[in-house]
């Protein structure tokens, strides 16, 4: 995506559309590398980011391109203008539909990958739309976040309401609660701190996920503290009753 | 037996079938030629990479035949996959994974019924679940696992029922109840297909379909589970045992979890 962005930038066309152009290219050799079968996807995919991340900084970096490559690296979340509110509050009712629709399709592609043609759903078509959706998103969100902070603030919630929660649609109240939260603390944060705002809200992400991460390790320890008293109790219990016979 | 005969179309039927994974250069399974009735229990025997996985994938749709002919009757077949296989830290509950049986029977712009989940609920009610529809999936034992996938089927409402060693791993409660199952099932007029290593419960079955790459035999099991055919179905895997007339077969890997589920 970034190649596409600076190069827009470059000639001076919307980045909304050199975005767009990006992920399309970037999208599609993530596609066929993936092809190359002694190459894992996870490797597949990180090769053609980091290379087109490379690509992008590159040009972004010669001398002829506008200042602000760190514009459009780091977005300017204070530059967001009610178009852009407007904009992603449309494009999160499309997205709300879509997985409202597909739900338990992508339910059960991803609960049972291997077995989801059984079940009538092909999981190639299902990987395809929520791809659109999450590149959609992407772009929506890259003017203000830019194109690192993007990731996290695409990726935090999820990961943190992941670890707080046992089933998917708690998930992602938890994970917008989240992500809404850590925004306003970050926010306030970069105005008292004066520190720069898209960062200030990635910190408050990065913050989100610590917290969830310890609450899970300490519920998890709580549960196996009173699983193993419950057992103890329960061999007392045996034991006694085996005194008694 | 007579109407059984007379029941017309099977759900399943092939003729000399043999598929063939992408790549490969000789097919996973050939000459298969078998069908399945309605209420018929059928059995399908067979040494680990065999072909049963293989022949559930050609019958489900997924591998398309590279020769011979395979017919299916009316409505999807449900697979119950092996419940070692699935993910337990994937975020659903016992009724999420039962409701999405309902998933093959609607078009993909269609959300489950308040029907549907009342069926879900009916169908881990009949594997005796009713009690943990609200439990995380990967926090069931083994055998409630594969009960909720049987569950699974069971929202499907199909006509034909995969089973991919259904009994593996599972505690024995677990097992008594769904042999109790199976037969209610076929009693209702559904066909079964399972596959499985216990030979004397595919002794107790209708019809027995014994696989090693290619079929041994196709019939009623008290003609055709000969010694001979046991021995040609596992090959090497076979081993006797000492002062006994009868084989043993080499427990298969996966059946190495049967005593941590206890």
């Amino acid at each position: 995506m970034l190649p596409g962005l600076v190069g827009a930038a470059l000639l001076g066309l919307p980045l909304v559309l050199g975005g767009a152009i990006g992920l399309a290219v970037g999208a599609s050799l993530i596609a066929l590398v993936g092809r190359i079968k002694v190459l894992s996807s996870e490797i597949a995919v990180s090769v053609v980011i980091t290379s087109l991340f490379g690509a992008g900084v590159l040009l972004g970096l010669a001398p002829t391109t506008p200042a602000g490559l760190g514009g459009i690296l780091f977005g300017d979340l204070l530059a967001v203008g009610f178009g852009d509110i407007a904009l992603a509050a449309g494009y999160a009712a499309i997205v709300l539909a879509i997985l409202f629709v597909l739900h338990e399709g992508l339910l059960a592609t991803g609960f049972d990958r291997l077995n989801a043609k059984a079940l009538g759903r092909s999981p190639a078509p299902l990987d395809l739309v929520l791809a659109l959706l999450l590149a959609g998103a992407t772009l929506v969100a890259v003017q203000a976040l830019g194109n690192l902070l993007v990731v996290a603030m695409l990726i935090g919630p999820a990961a943190s309401a992941r670890l707080l929660t046992r089933r998917i649609g708690p998930m992602m109240l938890t994970a917008v609660a989240i992500a809404w939260v850590a925004s306003l603390v970050g926010l306030y944060a970069s105005y008292h701190a004066e520190l720069a705002a898209g960062a200030a809200v990635t910190c408050a992400l990065v913050l989100a996920f610590v917290v969830a991460l310890l609450t899970r390790r300490l519920r998890d320890l709580l549960a196996s503290d009173s699983r193993r008293r419950g057992r103890g109790e329960q061999s007392r219990g045996l034991r006694l009753r085996s005194r008694r016979a | 037996m007579h109407d059984r005969v007379l029941s017309g179309e099977p759900l399943v039927r092939s003729n000399r079938l043999a598929a063939r994974y992408p790549g490969a250069s000789v097919p996973a399974i050939s000459s298969i030629t078998f069908a399945v009735e309605a209420g018929q229990r059928v059995a399908l025997l067979g040494p680990n990479g065999g072909g049963k996985s293989t022949l559930f994938r050609a019958i489900t749709g997924e591998l398309a035949p590279s020769s011979g002919e395979l017919e299916l009757g009316v409505g999807h077949p449900a697979l119950v996959p092996q419940s070692e296989r699935s993910r337990l830290d994937y975020p659903v509950s016992a009724l999420d994974v039962a409701l999405m049986g309902s998933v093959s029977r609607l078009p993909w712009w269609r959300r489950p019924s308040r029907a549907d989940r009342a069926l879900a609920r009916e169908s881990l009610r009949r594997v005796g679940l009713e009690d943990e529809t609200n439990t995380t999936f990967g926090e069931l034992s083994g055998g409630q696992r594969q009960r909720v996938l049987v569950a699974r089927a069971l929202v499907q409402d199909s006509p034909l029922l995969l089973l991919d060693e259904p009994f593996a791993g599972i505690d024995a409660p677990s097992a008594e109840l769904l042999a109790a199952l199976f037969d209610q099932l076929a009693a209702e007029g559904r066909g079964l297909l399972m596959a499985t290593h216990d030979i004397e419960q595919a002794r107790s079955w209708d019809l027995v379909l014994c696989c090693n790459r290619v079929q041994i035999a196709f019939g009623d099991p008290a003609q055709v589970l000969t010694r001979e055919v046991i021995e040609r179905t596992y090959g090497s895997s076979l081993v006797p045992l000492p002062g006994d007339e009868s084989l043993a077969i080499t427990p298969p890997h996966h059946h190495d979890h049967f005593e941590a589920d206890r």
